[in-house]
């Protein structure tokens, strides 16, 4: 279990991007963060594996406080993926490169060898294994990038924008990956500005803006609160808008993509052709 | 270390010092620096110190200024150290000369360290650019050496960013011996490098697509002009220059 109690955090430059943060994720939970650029979503995740500690309040993992633990400790449990996969590649080969955690961490030469056969089978790399990192293709990288880290287990896993540069077919990818995550007991927690991506997985939802968080709900109610996603500069989606166009209502909620909107729709349709 | 990086970091506020034209700031620098490697006791080297200290108030980058000279403190400590060991070494036992002499190291750095800040502080990389081209150095190099500068920043921050990447991925650089923290920044400085050398690569393209070097003779948007100000700190540096060499011939 994670734990965020009461957090403030305040960069060395004085900008405050972290306000009052109170929340608990619990073992198992796939929980998607969102919001404006600047909303402190990438720093509120650096708090999960003690990347940045509070200014005040307090991180706590499994039951330790996130001060008492080096990066490295924490990371273990806490497995998180970067944004731009060019700020980590340095070996000569896509093996090397992941097997380099396992290095740290201390594991043996055939459990390495193992593990890294297998991360590499569930990304999809197998065939470039012995390629330099830096001649894969955007999806390519991010996908080496994710299995440089599920490579170590950890029980936690955080994607930073992970759809950031990807087609369609290659999120789908993602979020398949994502949900035999799920189904291993893992928690996944996902910072995104994809819309579609989180209509698909349906996960927590959390709004932050401005360092807040100033909602946390299910993914249908998240999405449909339109005034929230306003203040979070976040475009609802088109069904929902579509929706909200046709039924003139406000209190409609949580119809995100085309299988909700056919469910009230239809019956309407049935009505009329029979009368 | 960042620290210094940050000293050199041109801030814009609008001051006196900051309309200065560069190659009266440059003039000043040149004065300060030779001075200070002229003379190498302690109390001219505090005046050289010293005089710094109005143009910093005027300039309005007092904390700016002081963060540098706080961010050197480490090696500011060891120059110290090092001529003092020498110098105890050397004579044999500890000696006021020894003192003295590790003292004035110290407070030259200081003092080179302080000029240079004030100077980048307060001069934008486009004005020292133009003042570059009117000394006539080639542009291609005026530019190179503009766009370092204005780069440092962003390495700063990308160094960051792969940090904790790296540290993510389990390597330790919280703690350990001294041997195996050198040999941990490798991880650090393989991404920087080639992130550097694709920047570079980018910089280029974006150049060309707004074409650069299209035309052999350049003309300026704003051209620079010496105002009375800049002529009285010309006069300034000179005559002080005069004084200390004067004085100290005596």
């Amino acid at each position: 279990m994670i734990e965020v109690l009461d957090v403030y955090y305040t960069y060395p430059n004085g900008f405050t991007a972290l306000k009052d943060v109170n929340l608990t994720i619990d073992r198992g939970e796939c929980v998607a963060i969102m919001g404006e650029n600047g909303a402190g979503k990438t720093t509120l995740i650096k708090h999960f594996n003690g990347l940045l500690k509070p200014t005040k309040g307090t991180v706590i993992v499994d039951g330790n406080n996130t001060k008492d633990l080096s990066v490295a400790q924490l990371s273990r449990k806490v497995g998180l993926v970067f944004q731009n996969p060019d700020h980590q590649f340095f070996s000569e080969t896509v093996e090397e490169e992941v097997a380099f955690a396992l290095k740290n961490f201390g594991f043996q030469e055939d459990e390495i060898k193992r593990r890294v056969d297998q991360a590499l089978e569930r990304m999809g790399l197998t065939q470039y294994r012995q390629n330099s990192p830096f001649n894969l293709s955007g999806g390519e990288k991010k996908r080496l990038a994710i299995a440089s880290v599920v490579v170590f287990n950890p029980d936690y896993l955080i994607l930073d924008e992970p759809t950031i540069g990807q087609d369609y077919l290659q999120k789908l990818e993602i979020i398949d990956i994502i949900r035999s995550f799920l189904k291993e007991g893992k928690t996944v927690v996902i910072v995104t500005h994809d819309l579609e991506f989180v209509v698909d997985l349906r996960p927590r939802t959390i709004l932050m803006s401005q360092g807040r968080i100033i909602l946390d709900d299910t993914a249908d109610k998240a999405l449909s609160n339109l005034k929230l996603l306003d203040e979070a500069s976040l475009l609802p989606p088109q069904i929902t808008e579509l929706a909200y166009r046709l039924f003139n209502s406000p209190s409609l909620e949580g119809i995100l993509d085309e299988k909700d909107l056919m469910e009230i729709v239809k019956p309407l349709i049935i009505r009329r052709m029979k009368q | 270390m960042m620290r210094v990086f940050e000293g050199l970091r041109f801030r814009r506020i609008e001051s006196p010092i900051h309309s200065l034209d560069p190659r009266s700031k440059a003039v000043f620098l040149l004065v300060l620096s030779a001075l200070s490697i002229l003379y190498s006791d302690p109390l001219t080297l505090t005046v050289l110190l010293i005089i710094q200290i109005p143009l910093v108030c005027i300039a309005r980058v007092v904390k700016f200024w002081l963060n540098s000279l706080r961010g050197s403190a480490v090696l500011m400590v060891f120059i110290f150290g090092v001529n003092f060991l020498t110098s105890y070494f050397y004579v044999g036992g500890f000696t006021l000369e020894g003192l003295t002499m590790a003292a004035a190291m110290t407070i030259r750095f200081v003092t080179l360290i302080g000029a240079f800040s004030l100077f980048f502080l307060t001069t934008t990389p486009e004005d020292l650019s133009l003042a570059l081209e009117k000394l006539k150095i080639p542009y291609d190099i005026c530019f190179a050496f503009t766009a370092a500068m204005r780069f440092v920043p962003d390495i700063a921050l990308e160094a960051q960013s792969i940090m904790d990447a790296q540290k993510s991925r389990g390597l330790e650089l919280e703690k350990g011996k001294i041997i195996q923290r050198i040999r941990n920044t490798l991880p650090i400085l393989v991404p920087l490098f080639i992130r550097s050398f694709q920047r570079s690569l980018e910089l280029a393209e974006a150049m060309e697509s707004r074409a650069y070097g299209a035309i052999k003779k350049r003309t300026s948007l704003y051209e620079l002009k010496m105002s009375k100000n800049d002529y009285a700190l010309i006069t300034f540096s000179i005559i002080f220059m005069l004084i200390v060499v004067i004085i100290k011939s005596f």
